[in-house]
């Protein structure tokens, strides 16, 4: 894997049509910390600013870019080789095989009518192993549950081999043994060399695994940093409303987010 | 070597029908009559073979492999089961084209080696493509904006065949209807010209885009985070697709079912990668008409059962037995 390169976001600004707010980000960089988290209430831009970054969305004023490339200028396969992109759902239209799924992450590594070369074949063998899918690689994906499925996803994202990652909520509708593990599988290939930035709804495995938060409200920033100075109450409260409630233990570092009644 | 197995048993089919389709027919051949035409002596069987039967079976070949091939691609970038060539919205021109060259005999040009009823079903075809793209660039549409916006092109054209129908004589009619049904009986080796003219580069472009069509099964935003340029893939897939069905539709006239059926046939026996569906529909879909037309041909020697009514009848039940094992 090469050293990641920079993704910046420079003067963006992007509005949909029917949001009564619009996405403006002056300046945000990832790529300097492993593992950086995206957190913010339901429909406050997260997914939005993931897509801007990954060039599948235009910005009406601004622009994404990559080690100082424009994104949106760049070739998809030239892009896809440095920043992967996994959406929050990948309906399958038919019923692929595991193992077809993880090698579709190889997309941009063979030319029209190459055939899968050995390092297309260890890359994915190496991402199989990393989500633990080895034994179920012939499986179609309705034989697999959910939390399976999801992995298969990821493992195509990681075979894909890009210096940075997004993925758009990696953990969703996953039980917490399930999503822990998620994590567990993004923070070893951080510590290899991916850089990876995640949307997350999980504040307590934001706050465990992530090395920087990022905190949207209304498609602003509302705070960047590491975990303990974005999991405040004060913080917390003002994005999410007074639902929530933020305790402090001397045995963990991080905070832990509940939910209030 | 195990994922090639289907691809070569489609391929000896192929080749098998493409030897023996030739030699059925109204009237009986001589082996030796036939092989004397090759070393140059004159003979009616010869003359059967070579000139009538030779090209209409390649016809019917290439005429299922193109459709079948452009469904399989369609059905892809529609992300839709039901997508089909004539789901374009290329019948409903291509019928229009062709029901107008008829039907105002004012109307004569020619096109390269297409008389003025392909050249306009052409015209046609081409037209609701151009027009069907147009709208989905336009209103920077979705694939099931597409999908409805050439079934509503399809149901255009059709009503307005059934306009003009009324003004028109009923034996004129009764000839277009001929071509409606959906036949080969006028293959010859102009009409094989024709269609290969636009359906092997659309059969080409199709095959190239096979590579991107995987990741698309996972959905427009997982293909395009792996690298597959969607707008630029689905422009492609659906300018192939287009040539190969109007290539078809102006010389054969509407062939249902191949287009649906072959595809979701092939997949249940290669699964779905696309790099493998797309050319194993291609020899799976040929081999489907080609046989349609044989039987169509035999059946009721001498007289003949159009193709595309063959299909329709026999495809129909087919496809419907295929649903109900669908697990």
């Amino acid at each position: 894997m090469n050293s990641p390169g920079q993704l910046a976001l420079r003067n963006i600004r992007f509005s949909y049509e029917s949001a009564a707010w619009s996405l403006e980000i002056p300046a945000l960089a990832f790529g300097a910390e492993p593992l950086c988290g995206i957190v913010g209430p339901n429909g406050s831009g997260k997914s939005t600013l993931l897509k801007l970054a990954a060039g599948l969305l235009a910005p009406g004023e601004g622009a994404a870019e990559l080690a100082g490339r424009s994104v949106a200028r760049m070739r998809r396969a030239d892009l896809a080789r440095r920043l992967g992109y996994l959406p929050q759902e990948c309906p399958a239209l038919f019923d692929y095989a595991v193992e077809q799924v993880v090698a579709m992450g190889r997309h941009a590594h063979g030319g029209t009518l190459d055939l899968p070369d050995a390092a297309d074949r260890d890359a994915v063998a190496r991402a199989l192993a990393d989500v633990g899918l080895e034994a179920l690689r012939q499986r179609p994906l309705s034989h697999l549950s959910g939390g399976e499925r999801r992995r298969a996803w990821l493992a195509s994202a990681l075979a894909q081999e890009p210096e940075i990652l997004l993925l758009d909520e990696p953990t969703q509708a996953l039980d917490l043994h399930q999503a822990a593990a998620v994590m567990e599988i993004l923070a070893r290939r951080a510590a290899n060399g991916l850089r990876v930035v995640a949307v997350m709804h999980d504040l307590n495995l934001a706050g465990l695994f992530c090395d920087r938060l990022v905190l949207i409200q209304s498609g602003k920033i509302a705070a960047d940093g590491p975990p303990a100075e974005i999991l405040t109450e004060n913080r917390l409260l003002a994005a999410y409303g007074d639902k929530i409630e933020v305790l402090r233990r001397p045995e963990t570092p991080n905070p832990i987010v509940l939910a209030r009644k | 070597m195990t994922q090639n197995r289907p691809f070569l048993a489609f391929l000896a089919v192929f080749t098998v029908f493409l030897a023996v389709f030739p030699w059925i027919g109204a009237e009986k051949l001589s082996f030796r009559q036939v092989f004397g035409f090759v070393v140059g002596d004159w003979t009616a069987d010869g003359m059967i073979f070579f000139q009538i039967r030779l090209p209409r079976v390649l016809l019917g070949l290439l005429a299922g492999g193109a459709l079948a091939m452009a469904g399989a691609a369609l059905q892809v970038i529609f992300r839709n089961p039901l997508a089909e060539p004539w789901t374009l919205g290329i019948a409903g021109g291509a019928s229009l084209g062709a029901f107008l060259a008829r039907v105002c005999p004012f109307l004569w040009f020619a096109l390269g080696p297409l008389n003025t009823s392909q050249a306009l079903a052409l015209l046609g075809a081409a037209g609701a493509l151009g027009l069907v793209l147009s709208l989905a660039r336009r209103s920077a549409a979705g694939a099931q904006t597409l999908l409805l916006a050439g079934v509503t092109l399809g149901v255009v054209c059709g009503g307005a065949i059934m306009v003009i129908s009324g003004f028109i004589s009923p034996w004129k009619l009764a000839e277009f209807h001929r071509w409606l049904l959906g036949g080969l009986d006028a293959a010859d080796w102009a009409s094989v010209g024709a269609l290969a003219a636009l359906a092997v580069p659309g059969v080409a472009l199709l095959l190239v885009q096979a590579r991107n069509l995987n990741p698309l099964g996972l959905g427009e935003d997982m293909a395009a985070g792996q690298g597959v340029d969607v707008a630029r893939v689905r422009r492609w897939t659906a300018v192939g697709a287009g040539l190969a069905s109007a290539g078809v539709a102006a010389v054969a006239g509407p062939i249902g079912f191949v287009g649906l059926l072959a595809p979701h046939a092939v997949r249940k026996i290669v699964g779905p990668d696309a790099r493998l569906v797309l050319p194993c529909s291609f020899l799976f879909g040929g081999a489907l008409l080609a046989a349609c037309d044989a039987l169509g041909r035999w059946a009721a020697a001498p007289l003949e059962v159009p193709v595309g009514a063959l299909t329709a009848v026999l495809g129909g039940p087919l496809f419907l037995a295929l649903l109900a094992r669908r697990r």
